[in-house]
């Protein structure tokens, strides 16, 4: 892989902000003076419909997008939850399960599902609990409707768990996630977007991290036609250690979006965030903002982010900007990196050289490239499934680049 | 007995400015089974080239002249195609395939190679014992394919993996260079192995005499600008470590 932009930051230096691939930032568009600035609120009147002008929308497709900026009343998607039996499960409104705690709507679609939630769901694991099998919850999206939802994922203090989201099915659906990991629990999240090829998803996961807790927060997104997840991690105390990792596969046609917002403002905090993506056909889209915040209080911080996307055709568009603030000098380590490029040739010569055939080579190289995050979300069946997944839209690939390759 | 001809080989690469550059000038060798024959010379005189277009690197474009491996056409097969017919590589810069393990890699390449998966038990031996000879670590096999390997582990991985697969024609693309005197033993020991047991064709592309201390070729043939200038015994590589390549460059 061509590595286009790689920055270490140095702490005292300032905050850069870069993209993987030259593209026009859009004229007109005024990026906020820092990324704590951002409007969130419960009240939807408090978010004007996008235009696509603004710095948050301006890479998303609107037109897709447009039925979960509605505020009128939204049906529920259909929900199911298995859990270990540890778990308690609540359904039903906002106020019923709690919610709205460690959650503001930060944009017009997470408002707007805010407000026309009917049934929410909490999931609590017991403090000092440590579940043996994952909590699954599965979301089923109806073809033509607009559906709104919202989960709350608790774990008390020193609980232990893995809870897998995984979206299903059609529609149009804006789910809000509140991930509240108490302290010194060991909590990861994974969220599956395994939607049909026609849904559309817009999504807002906040995730508070506990005094000394450990959060990972694993996104997964091969389906769906237009999906955008915004990950929001706060530290409600120091000594918390948040990961974000991503995976995503975008087709032609397909936009994948998400949008990171790692706000350090307790003291002696890690963050780490890792995404990482390929992309194929005419107008595949993907798009990954990592924006880091380092507050004047957040001492001893230490954090990196980094977004890598492997371009398997021409027709592809990756944007990747990352995005570091800075705020204290008396900080453990900051850094970022973003690169673009294209399948690498002489890792395929090298494969094929050994007797390998170049579609098991281009799968070998793709499953590396992925393998190192998918593995560790921590149930075989879900990985494995996700890397079949993988393998059978690059087998699309192989054949539309077929008529072009072997000239020699 | 298996032959690998090479008559006539020129072979251009594109440059930067959009023209091409001849770099082989008319190449011609013949390599049979067990034998060993030394490609030396100068930097830039096309060695790297030679074995880079036999493997079928797609950076080069032969523009006339043959390779046949037992009277088979080699250029019109594909690179993969190559190895399976039994020509091996080893490569003297070879790439990292992040998150690939060296282990899944060699099973990989193994049954590419064969048309069948080996039998497992005996393919754990095999690969244990591979390492074992090559000093190499058994963590090894669980690291990704050249993913921080230290120069001397690459090449012993590229030899492992001539050892496993063993081809029918090895050419071996500078495998000294970048080795301290115990790599290279061990890394010729491991080619020594692969001779003494399948015998393969051995091309062994150097700049510098040292690895022929340790792996006696029959045959030694001179590169300057991209053709054989001179050939003969092991007796050339002797005067070359003599006089060096001065007296090819001046008379060009």
């Amino acid at each position: 892989m061509t590595a286009v932009d790689e920055t270490t930051t140095d702490p005292a230096a300032g905050s850069p902000a870069n993209t993987a691939r030259a593209h026009s930032h859009g004229a007109g568009t005024v990026p906020d003076a820092s990324r704590a600035e951002r409007v969130t609120s419960f009240d939807v009147a408090d978010f004007t419909v996008p235009t696509g002008r603004e710095e948050e929308w301006k890479f998303s497709p609107l037109r897709e997008f447009a039925p979960l900026f509605e505020a009128g009343p939204a049906g529920s998607a259909r929900v199911e939850v298995t859990a270990p039996d540890a778990v308690v499960h609540r359904t039903g409104t906002l106020q019923e399960v709690g919610a709205g705690t460690a959650f503001t709507p930060g944009d017009r679609a997470a408002a707007a599902g805010w407000a026309t939630t009917t049934e929410a769901h909490l999931v609590s694991v017991p403090a000092e609990a440590e579940l043996d099998a994952p909590v699954v919850v599965t979301v089923r999206g109806t073809a033509g409707s607009t559906t709104s939802g919202h989960l709350v994922v608790e774990a008390g203090h020193h609980a232990k768990a893995l809870v897998v989201l995984a979206h299903t099915g059609s529609g149009a659906h804006r789910g809000g996630v509140e991930v509240r990991a108490g302290d010194g629990a060991d909590l990861t999240v994974v969220t599956l977007q395994e939607w049909d090829a026609d849904a559309v998803h817009v999504g807002q996961h906040d995730v508070l991290v506990g005094r000394d807790a450990r959060v990972r927060h694993i996104a997964v997104s091969l389906g769906g036609k237009a999906v955008r997840v915004s990950t929001n991690v706060r530290y409600a105390a120091p000594g918390g250690d948040a990961q974000a990792l991503g995976v995503y596969f975008a087709d032609a046609g397909q936009h994948l979006e998400h949008r990171l917002f790692v706000d350090h403002e307790a003291t002696n905090c890690k963050s780490y965030v890792e995404y990482k993506g390929a992309l194929q056909g005419d107008d595949a889209h993907a798009v990954w903002i990592g924006d880091v915040l380092i507050r004047a209080a957040a001492e001893a911080t230490e954090t990196y982010e980094l977004n890598r996307n492997l371009v398997l055709t021409d027709g592809a568009r990756a944007d990747s900007v990352p995005n570091l603030e800075i705020e204290t000098g008396e900080i453990v380590g900051a850094g970022h990196a973003s690169a673009t490029g294209r399948f690498d040739d002489e890792q395929l010569f090298y494969l094929q050289a050994r007797g390998i055939p170049e579609d098991e080579a281009r799968r070998l190289v793709v499953r590396g490239f992925f393998a190192g995050i998918v593995e560790r979300i921590g149930v075989p069946e879900i990985s494995e499934r996700l890397m079949t997944t993988i393998e059978t839209e690059l087998a699309a690939t192989a054949l539309a680049g077929a008529s072009s390759t072997e000239e020699n | 007995m298996p032959t690998l001809e090479i008559r006539d080989l020129h072979v251009t690469v594109d440059e930067a400015d959009g023209g091409t550059k001849e770099i082989l000038r008319g190449v011609d060798l013949t390599l049979k089974s067990g034998e060993v024959h030394a490609v030396m010379g100068p930097n830039g005189s096309g060695k790297s080239t030679l074995a880079y277009s036999i493997a079928g690197h797609p950076k080069y474009t032969v523009t006339g002249g043959t390779v046949t491996l037992d009277g088979e056409d080699v250029l019109a097969m594909s690179v993969d195609e190559r190895a399976r017919a039994g020509l091996f590589l080893a490569m003297q810069y070879p790439v990292e395939v992040p998150g690939v393990t060296v282990s899944n890699f060699l099973r990989t390449a193994k049954t590419a190679i064969d048309g069948e998966a080996p039998k497992l038990r005996t393919w754990v031996k095999d690969v244990k014992q591979a390492m074992d000879d090559l000093k190499m670590d058994s963590t090894f096999a669980e690291r990704n394919v050249n993913e921080h390997f230290s120069g001397g582990e690459k090449k012993r991985h590229e030899i492992l993996q001539m050892e496993l697969l063993k081809p029918k024609f090895a050419i071996l693309d500078e495998t000294d260079s970048g080795l301290d005197v115990d790599a290279l033993k061990v890394v010729s020991e491991g080619v020594n192995r692969a001779l003494a047991s399948t015998g393969p064709g051995v091309l062994l592309i150097t700049h510098y005499t040292r690895i022929l201390r340790y792996i006696k070729p029959q045959f030694v043939h001179v590169f300057v600008e991209g053709r054989v200038a001179e050939q003969g015994g092991p007796e050339l590589a002797d005067s070359l470590e003599e006089t060096g390549y001065d007296r090819f460059l001046t008379r060009a």
